[in-house]
């Protein structure tokens, strides 16, 4: 049968023309490094989440750091969930694809473990320029390993603090303290609540997530006394203080919290905020920001305060976008050349003068707040921001010693899908569905099973 | 994602949609007189279903971020061109070129592969020929994400992470059976008496293949070419976990335009749209040869 010969002939010789231009084409990415497939040894390839800060960097590399350095930078950016997704799977296989990635505090401690990240204190301490000194110590606390060693150099930072419309409060007569306990916010949520048509007293956070309902929630946990583990890692969510703390912040978001409370996350309060649909919210500091802004319904009306307590002296949480370098990475100098520009002062005043103060990645340097022409474009928040970060403590947020850094979570890889799964029964409660006792007995299980003690798996 | 999964099934239901109106009065060509107007009318209802998030979705690419987002939507609000300023500013070149390469060429490689191997499954079938046919379509019932990881490490070995001809070679793989099958029942539609009087004129198989097969199986092969063509272009699973800066394809570029911190859904819907429209040209250019595949038996 020649002719199936000659079809086999040529099945056979077109699979060989596909598998050479695969090759072909390994051949051309492998040779120019594998890590960076393109532009030699004069660009690095950096992945960012996309918030509003990064896309204003990504548009003033090429001015203020391409021209002078002459090294190229290419960009992903991606939605946070898709961002991290990509970190992970790159870093944690040393795949190399990235020189520099947006991590947070939240990744740096077990990054740092895991060596996925490149210990930065050699660079810092060569490069004259960069002042790390300067780096607010919660904040730079975060970004450094269990040795001490710093891993990830701050973009931006936040805490959390308590924002209140002043105008509602002075209309009812009413005093905010400048550092309120839960106590007297639920007090005040109670007093204003219907305040104006259809005002509700207070906006937290109720939709499921580790990173939403959660964030606020385990700040009023800590202060409460509770704690997701203990020291030895026994989940702890049945125990008084994260009891008592849940049963607190669900009763007041059920009783003054904002309308369809089960969905409403950090854009939906915002919303909530700037439309007057509630009288106070308890959020990240970050958010004074877009409350400010030109344009906004209640710019000026707004008042901020510390995050409220109950047992320790303070509460805010401590979040920021860093830039780590992969291990892996071949291009660390130009990769470090990178970090020294985007997270230095000169950055900040680059952005200032190109798109204004109100845009500066602040939140992590003390000459920022100490700088006259920022503290005049900040004037309503800037203080009270500076006074949350730098009074937080990440390495024992609550009453009692913790296993592992971090306030709103617990800085370790399994925590974000535990408490993701612990959070949709938070916000069932919030939502009628179920008591709370029942969303934390499930979540004790969850915990416990979920998280074990990491220390284990060495 | 749900904004960027959109096009992809709307476009293929469309094309779909496109060719079986226009085929089905030819095969009910008798009963045509006999059939109410209210069918014509349903009909209708559910193209308009189809296209309706199509349209909306064009029409909230020309509205401002803050209209997209109003709630009740504003339907008549100012249009701006602001979402595609936005989208063409991001500089989308070279992601639409890396996601034409992946598919115009793993295309043209499945047809290569495809034809042949229909050929040798319905022309002159080999033995077991329906084995063969069972295998293909099992290499379909592992889900792909399940196949991630170990593609991954594959490709993270042999270098070939954020490469273009990675995808190249995934999608020919993963369009390979589906293109047999339909290739298959294409040229099964060949009539066997049209073969053997070729053969005894003297013909041999590549003349078979060029005068008398070719001609019949023109629009089967345009309608698998197009299928693949669409399958390839709005891939996302692969092309994210896969590639990076370099290799990027226009779907996973789609993604980084939604952001957890601002407005995003006009400046989603523009690109979205400025994506699909490759698709939607390649659905109109090949519709003709589409009905034709899907309504004309090989016969007339």
């Amino acid at each position: 049968m020649p002719a199936r010969k000659r079809v086999t002939v040529v099945a056979v010789t077109v699979g060989l023309a596909i598998t050479a231009a695969g090759c072909a084409g390994a051949g051309g990415g492998g040779s120019s490094g594998g890590a960076s497939a393109e532009g030699g040894a004069d660009s690095i390839n950096v992945i960012m989440v996309n918030n509003p800060q990064m896309e204003d960097l990504k548009e003033l590399t090429p001015k203020y750091f391409t021209e002078r350095t002459g090294i190229e930078v290419n960009f992903e950016v991606l939605p946070e969930n898709e961002a991290r997704d990509k970190i992970q799977t790159d870093f944690s296989s040393q795949a190399g694809q990235y020189d520099v990635a947006t991590i947070s505090n939240y990744e740096v401690p077990f990054f740092s473990k895991q060596k996925f990240v490149a210990p930065l204190d050699d660079y810092i301490a060569e490069d004259d320029a960069f002042d790390q000194d300067d780096i607010l110590e919660p904040i730079a606390q975060g970004l450094e390993g269990e040795d001490g060693t710093t891993y990830a150099e701050p973009f931006y930072g936040e805490s959390s603090f308590l924002m209140y419309r002043k105008d509602v409060f002075d209309a009812k007569g009413l005093t905010m303290p400048e550092k309120p306990t839960w106590d007297e916010v639920a007090d005040l949520a109670a007093q204003v609540d219907g305040a104006e048509p259809g005002m509700k007293g207070i906006c937290l956070r109720g939709l499921a997530g580790w990173g939403q309902v959660f964030a606020p929630l385990t700040t009023v946990v800590n202060t409460f006394g509770g704690q997701w583990f203990d020291e030895d890692w026994n989940a702890q969510l049945t125990e008084p203080g994260f009891t008592d703390a849940t049963t607190f912040y669900v009763d007041l978001v059920r009783a003054h919290g904002e309308s369809g409370a089960a969905q409403a996350g950090f854009t939906e309060c915002l919303n909530a905020t700037s439309q007057g649909g509630v009288a106070m919210w308890y959020d990240a500091t970050s958010a004074a920001g877009t409350l400010e802004a030109e344009g906004s319904p209640v710019k000026g009306k707004m008042g901020y305060v510390a995050a409220p307590v109950k047992e320790t002296d303070s509460s805010g949480w401590i979040y920021s976008w860093a830039f780590g370098i992969q291990e892996s990475s071949q291009k660390k100098d130009a990769a470090w050349e990178f970090i020294s520009f985007a997270a230095s002062q000169g950055y900040e005043e680059n952005v200032a003068e190109e798109l204004g103060w109100a845009r500066v990645p602040a939140g992590k340097r003390a000459s920022t707040y100490a700088n006259p022409e920022y503290q005049e474009a900040a004037s309503a928040f800037y203080q009270q921001t500076e006074d949350a970060i730098t009074s937080a403590n990440p390495q024992q947020p609550g009453i009692d010693p913790a296993p592992a850094p971090g306030i709103q979570f617990v800085a370790v890889p399994q925590f974000s899908g535990v408490a993701t799964q612990v959070s949709q029964g938070i916000s069932d409660a919030i939502a009628g569905r179920t008591t709370v006792e029942e969303a934390l007995e499930n979540g004790q299980q969850l915990a416990q099973s979920g998280v074990g003690d990491p220390n284990k798996e060495g | 994602m749900s904004a960027v999964s959109e096009p992809t099934s709307t476009s293929t239901n469309k094309a779909v949609a496109a060719t079986s109106f226009k085929a089905a009065p030819r095969r009910d060509r008798g009963v045509e007189k006999r059939s109410s107007p209210l069918w014509g009318i349903a009909a209708w209802l559910v193209g308009l279903v189809f296209v309706a998030p199509v349209l909306w979705m064009v029409l909230t690419s020309f509205h401002s971020e803050v209209d997209a987002a109003s709630n009740p939507p504003a339907v008549f609000a100012a249009l701006t061109l602001d979402g595609y300023r936005t989208f063409f500013g991001n500089n989308p070149w070279p992601p639409l070129i890396n996601s034409a390469t992946a598919s115009v060429i793993s295309t043209l490689f499945v047809l290569v592969l495809a034809i042949p191997a229909a050929y040798a499954l319905s022309v002159k079938p080999v033995k077991r020929w329906t084995d063969v046919m069972f295998f293909l379509l099992s290499t379909k019932f592992l889900p792909i994400v399940a196949g991630l990881l170990p593609l991954f490490l594959f490709a993270k070995l042999t270098g070939l992470l954020d490469n273009i001809w990675l995808l190249v070679l995934l999608y020919t793989a993963m369009n390979l059976p589906i293109a047999v099958w339909m290739m298959r029942s294409f040229l099964a539609e060949v009539p066997t008496e049209m073969l053997e009087a070729a053969s005894l004129d003297g013909a041999g198989l590549i003349t078979v293949l060029r005068k008398i097969i070719a001609p019949v199986a023109l629009p089967g092969i345009a309608a698998t070419a197009l299928i693949c063509f669409i399958f390839s272009w709005n891939e996302l699973l692969l092309a994210r976990t896969l590639t990076s800066v370099v290799a990027g394809t226009a779907p996973s570029f789609l993604t980084g335009f939604a952001t957890s911190q601002g407005l995003f859904l006009a400046q989603v819907c523009a690109a979205s749209f400025a994506v699909s429209l490759p698709v939607l040209a390649a659905g109109f250019a090949a519709q003709d040869k589409l009905v034709q595949g899907l309504s004309m038996g090989a016969v007339k």
